[in-house]
């Protein structure tokens, strides 16, 4: 019944827009909450009549072929958590009933094309679906209609659609190749087709348009842009799930499923992760911007999970994987800190602020517990999966990659320190006095995020038995 | 290399028609009429849309942006040249054994039996396109 992550919102669009304008502010949101909370549950619950049963009416009405293993699971449950807290957002940060609810359309079709994303087994329909999400993105990020954000709506368009054409330029090839595009079919026509030219070019094509999805370097110009010029609620899904999924998630997927791992996909890919980690670093560092210090610190904590990938190694995959699922859920609670920060204050400048977690409590403990965990100190959430990756490179003999995943941790921390100095703590500017911690959807979903990232390092060796 | 934009797109439609004459020319005569009616027809409409839009530069910022495209764009030749060189020396062949042509299946059986997930697909951005057109053309009543 997995389908039904998808055909449910598919129907729920078009019921949602048959109310009247003035239910839907109300309908949108509950539906919305439904799904993604009764997605989140069906993750954790893992009932069996849900993930290995079919239901006659969809096989009837669709031809879908999915297949879910443990991985899928982690981006399905990324995904409900937060959508569930863009929703949250949403409402606190669009005051524009009519946005709001356009809003809402977009995060529905967003949901759809990030849950058949990870459903799907073939590669067209993934590139299909990757650019379901990435239409909406478009729209989401400009939203806003003033000049940054058509700029950066532009940027992602732009460099978006040279991703497209290089994976759908890899598509025809690999259906050239192996006569086929599911993923079985792809894989076995690569084993016989050997790494001749046309396959390293088809493998190379599709990599670099990934690149590109995931905001890696040197293909991350577009980030920055798009994660501080998008409305707040935007940021939040762009940086904690969208990215993950139409690019690192698919990146995961077709190394281990398709693409299968040798000598120079590993080099690749781990010289493409340490490059990003270093460049996200340092870049963030030099950043006045709240939100684009993320966007920068994000290209970083992606370049972790590409690192781990490219080892190749169990242990390594786990740890990207891991990796990937705290990154979605710290990364969406700094993206909120900076909403609350800037639904109060009206801007994102570092420099303008200070001592602000004298009046915004919430925010500023949440973002200690975000920003500790984006560093990896323990024993947050963000410790074990940075720790399990280079533990991993250690174990396989990469030491040199090792020591910069290390040594852009303590950069992390440096610039995240600096950040809190300069937005939170010190004295408290003046002007800031009537203040106030932000609406009651901000304040839960900075909490629930909170609670999910001390909560997972707190209990992970009891999650996650260790052999 | 005309500067009017609507001469562009008309060349664009123009060159789509005749890639369909040669797709339709190859045995594939659904593909021919997809790219004459969306390449040719589809999209040619929505770029003359775009295009009345726009406004017509002074000549001023015209010549500036004359000389700046011939600047930006003056080494493309050289690549190209590059690129066919390369080419003509080493000559790539395809060094893969090609998987045996499956018999020929009706576009439409593939389209609409075989391949729902993705016109799913295609309802979705037709949707999300609509949504895109709401949020970022359509003014609020004041």
């Amino acid at each position: 019944m997995a389908p039904l992550l998808v055909i449910v919102p598919f129907f729920s669009i078009i019921i949602m827009n048959l109310f009247p304008r003035k239910l839907m502010q109300y309908t949108s949101f509950i539906c919305l909450g439904f799904l993604s909370l009764a997605q989140t549950y069906l993750v954790l619950a893992r009932p069996e009549w849900f993930w290995h049963k079919n239901v006659d009416l969809v096989d009837s009405m669709f031809s879908f072929r999915y297949s879910v293993d443990e991985i899928a699971l982690v981006l399905l449950l990324c995904i409900g958590v937060v959508v569930f807290v863009t929703l949250l957002s949403a409402r606190a940060m669009i005051p524009d009933v009519r946005q709001r609810v356009n809003f809402k359309n977009l995060l529905l079709v967003s949901l759809i094309g990030m849950n058949a994303t990870v459903l799907v087994k073939d590669i067209f329909s993934l590139y299909v679906f990757i650019e379901i999400t990435a239409v909406s993105s478009y729209i989401m990020i400009a939203m806003n209609k003033d000049e940054r954000a058509l700029e950066g709506a532009f940027k992602y368009l732009i460099l978006s659609a040279i991703a497209t054409v290089m994976m759908l330029a890899s598509i025809s090839l690999m259906l050239l190749l192996t006569g086929g595009t599911t993923f079985t079919a792809v894989s076995a026509g690569l084993d016989v087709a050997g790494r001749g030219l046309f396959v390293r070019i088809a493998i190379g094509l599709f990599l670099c348009g990934l690149f590109i999805k995931s905001g890696l370097v040197p293909f991350h110009g577009w980030l920055p842009d798009a994660y501080s010029a998008a409305p707040a609620p935007a940021s939040v899904l762009l940086a904690g799930v969208v990215t993950k999924v139409s690019g690192v998630y698919v990146l995961i997927r077709l190394a281990i499923s398709v693409f299968a791992f040798d000598n120079s996909l590993q080099g690749l890919l781990m010289f493409v992760g340490a490059v990003s980690v270093l460049t996200g670093a340092f870049a963030a560092l030099t950043q006045s911007d709240f939100k684009r210090m993320l966007a920068y610190s994000s290209i970083s904590q992606v370049g972790y999970i590409i690192l781990g990938l490219g080892c190749a190694t169990p242990l390594a995959i786990f740890g990207a994987v891991f990796h990937l699922f705290n990154h979605a859920i710290f990364k969406s609670l700094l993206f909120i800190n900076a909403a609350s920060v800037e639904k109060e204050l009206g801007t994102t400048d570092m420099e303008k602020m200070g001592g602000l977690a004298q009046k915004m409590p919430v925010a500023g403990v949440s973002s200690v517990v975000g920003l500790l965990s984006t560093a990896g100190i323990p024993p947050l959430a963000g410790f074990w999966s940075k720790f399990i990756i280079i533990l991993a490179l250690w174990s396989a003999g990469r030491f040199v990659y090792a020591w910069i995943a290390v040594l852009a941790s303590l950069l992390t921390l440096a610039y995240f320190l600096s950040m809190q100095r300069k937005v939170f703590f010190g004295k408290l500017k003046a002007g800031f006095e009537n203040i106030r911690e932000s609406s009651a959807g901000l304040i839960i979903s900075q909490a629930v995020l909170a609670i999910i990232t001390v909560g997972l390092g707190l209990f992970f060796p009891f999650i996650v038995p260790w052999r | 290399m005309t500067t009017r934009l609507v001469r562009s797109v008309v060349g664009l439609a123009m060159v789509s028609a005749v890639v369909s004459i040669l797709i339709f020319r190859l045995n594939s005569p659904l593909a021919a009429v997809f790219e004459l009616s969306v390449c040719a027809g589809l999209i040619s409409v929505i770029f003359v849309t775009t295009i009345s839009f726009t406004q017509r530069l002074t000549p001023e910022k015209l010549e500036l942006r004359r000389k700046q495209r011939f600047d930006k764009y003056s080494y493309l030749p050289v690549v190209l040249l590059a690129v066919g060189i390369l080419l003509m020396i080493f000559k790539p062949n395809p060094d893969f054994p090609l998987p045996p042509v499956p018999k020929e299946q009706d576009a439409r059986n593939i389209i609409w039996h075989l391949r729902h997930v993705d016109l799913l697909g295609q309802i979705l951005v037709i949707l999300a396109g609509v949504f895109g057109v709401v949020i970022l053309f359509k003014e609020p009543r004041k």
